[in-house]
């Protein structure tokens, strides 16, 4: 006869069977049509490219990384650097960092102000935040759009205060993507912030005034150490967005201004590079994992201070 | 209320909680996130044909946006989805958070957890191409071209946003409920159908709701997945930007705005009755 001590672990071990097989249709899937896929990407990046589009299957190269940074002169053969790719690469890299720098300067001053309204009201701020965060982005997209062409509302109401004389061309420009990245991340600044500030325990403001401290040094010294873990997930979570962002260069960049993601979609269309397009992903989502592995260490590091 | 929400002056003494210019900048803030969307609605009512000039009042492209054929066809086909996908994965999400929470750690929880939420790591366009790649194949070798690989790829990326909220409801449950269900000789089938799914039901609402809105927004996988002539309503709304664009985009746009706040308002008073 078995023991209880046995019967209780088997009892255990049939328990976490039947979680597996709970939870066995989520992971399927998820592996499936989400995770499984990638590694389909990775092999693909390194076969020969197919004539056509597609790829020649089984035939091993490493042509598609090549050309992630080097292009080969037709006429005489030598070697440069792939200055396309890496221009694009680097401004997708240079309007993420602005565009987290600036819905960081917008987004702390908010989260602040949210944070001092009285109790009840701030849940009614928190929710218009919540509100352009739930909506379709290509909607907000093609909202930005309106607000800054030429006839839009902004070069409208400029000239109409006599600021400027002819319209100012926004759109098809770097400035265009960056006020679009902007508006449409902004909300995923502000809702970590907030979270962060809502716990601030303003009785450590008070004990700054009363030792003298002014309030740029009660800002620095105080609220800004205590909400480091909010600025830092603010920051992840609109950088690695942006730098992947597809929709918004491509509404408001125009076939110029290309990002990471329209210049991995070009291999898959009309490029009918598909090893390079899938080199390009995986740099893309490594660039994605060195944020996310910046943030983790981070969260890590200011996890034991405080609350 | 309304006087308390829009008091940015401080008070008569020194106020330790206000910063300079704080106030300014998140008014500013406010204005840069609603002018944009009011804009767009205002411009759907516009009678003239074009964007650049304001012809009066009308309702004409809404009425016309109503009558294009393919905008009923993907305005159709974009709920299709968004519930099949939704009700998918909201039912997986609900069993994988059964088996994930409210127990003793044993070894592939945290894997689990970390696996479930992967999705959301990834960048949309990179996994858009990813399964552009894998379904070109499974096309050609089954020959099925229907909305099944749309419906699959969106219950994917749908599965970690029913599964958050899903799992923070049972995370905060009381388990006593449930033993004296058990004491009193249910069987376990009759206790997860009358104590623990009532008492789960607002977090697989708002599970359920969070997916389904995900799942109307999409553009990129959808853009990337779809086969010809199975546009969603974002994805033909991409398409139509590429040409002139008149105020019946600003229509659907519109529509499509009503339909996303009036679920978010839904969702939030939903979550706020649970609070």
């Amino acid at each position: 006869m078995a023991s209880a001590a046995e019967i209780a672990r088997r009892d255990e071990q049939g328990k976490i069977r039947s979680r597996w097989l709970l939870s066995a249709p989520a992971l399927l899937i998820v592996f499936i049509a989400s995770i499984g896929p990638l590694f389909v990407m990775l092999a693909y990046s390194f076969m020969a490219k197919g004539d056509y589009g597609d790829v020649k299957p089984g035939e091993f190269s490493l042509d598609g990384w090549f050309s992630v940074f080097f292009q080969r002169d037709i006429f005489d053969d030598t070697l440069s650097l792939a200055d396309a790719h890496l221009s694009i690469l680097w401004r997708s890299v240079r309007l993420s960092v602005i565009t987290t720098v600036l819905t960081l300067a917008l987004g702390f001053p908010t989260a602040y102000f949210i944070a001092t309204r009285p109790r009840h009201s701030r849940e009614i701020w928190v929710f218009l935040v919540t509100i352009p965060f739930w909506t379709n982005l290509l909607i907000r997209t093609f909202a930005m759009q309106q607000v800054i062409r030429n006839e839009g509302v902004l070069n409208t109401l400029l000239m109409w205060l006599g600021v400027i004389q002819e319209p100012i061309p926004i759109m098809y420009t770097d400035w265009a993507i960056l006020f679009g990245m902007v508006y449409v991340y902004l909300p995923l600044m502000v809702l970590p912030l907030y979270a962060s500030l809502e716990k601030l325990d303003f009785r450590l403001i008070e004990a700054g005034y009363d030792l003298y401290a002014g309030r740029l040094a009660v800002l620095r010294r105080i609220i800004i150490p205590l909400v480091k873990p909010g600025i830092v997930a603010g920051s992840i979570l609109v950088f690695i967005p942006s730098l992947g962002a597809y929709v918004i260069p491509r509404v408001l960049g125009g076939g110029k201004n290309l990002m990471l993601g329209n210049l991995i979609e070009l291999q898959f269309g009309a490029g009918r590079n598909w090893p390079l397009g899938a080199a390009l992903s995986i740099t893309l989502m490594v660039l994605v994992m060195v944020a996310m592995l910046f943030y983790v260490r981070n969260a890590a590091r200011s996890g034991g201070g405080h609350g | 209320m309304a006087r308390a929400l829009f008091d940015f002056r401080t008070r008569g003494r020194f106020d330790i909680r206000s910063q300079p210019g704080f106030g300014a900048i998140a008014l500013f803030t406010f204005v840069l996130l609603y002018l944009p969307i009011i804009t767009l609605v205002v411009y759907a009512f516009n009678a003239s044909d074009s964007l650049s000039s304001w012809g009066g009042f009308s309702l004409h492209w809404f009425a016309a946006a109503a009558q294009n054929q393919s905008v009923q066809d993907a305005a159709w086909r974009s709920l299709i989805i968004a519930a099949s996908a939704a009700s998918m994965a909201t039912i997986a999400a609900t069993m994988a958070a059964l088996a994930t929470t409210r127990t003793p750690p044993y070894p592939g929880l945290s894997f689990k957890y970390a696996f479930i939420n992967l999705p959301l790591m990834v960048p949309e366009i990179v996994t858009a191409v990813a399964l552009l790649i894998v379904f070109a194949k499974v096309k050609v070798w089954t020959g099925y071209t229907g909305l099944g690989y749309l419906i699959l790829a969106h219950t994917a990326f749908c599965i970690p946003f029913a599964y958050l909220p899903i799992r923070a409801r049972l995370e905060g449950m009381d388990q006593s409920l449930e033993r004296a269900a058990a004491d009193l000789y249910a069987p376990p089938w009759q206790v997860f159908r009358r104590v623990t799914l009532p008492l789960l039901r607002p977090g697989i609402i708002a599970g359920f709701m969070l997916a389904f809105v995900i799942s109307l927004d999409d553009v990129v996988i959808s853009e990337f997945v779809k086969s010809g002539g199975q546009d969603t309503l974002p994805t033909y709304m991409l398409g139509q930007l590429r040409r002139a664009v008149t105020p019946e985009i600003n229509a659907i746009a519109a529509a499509f705005l009503v339909l996303s706040v009036a679920l978010v308002t839904m969702f939030f008073f939903i979550n706020r009755k649970k609070a």
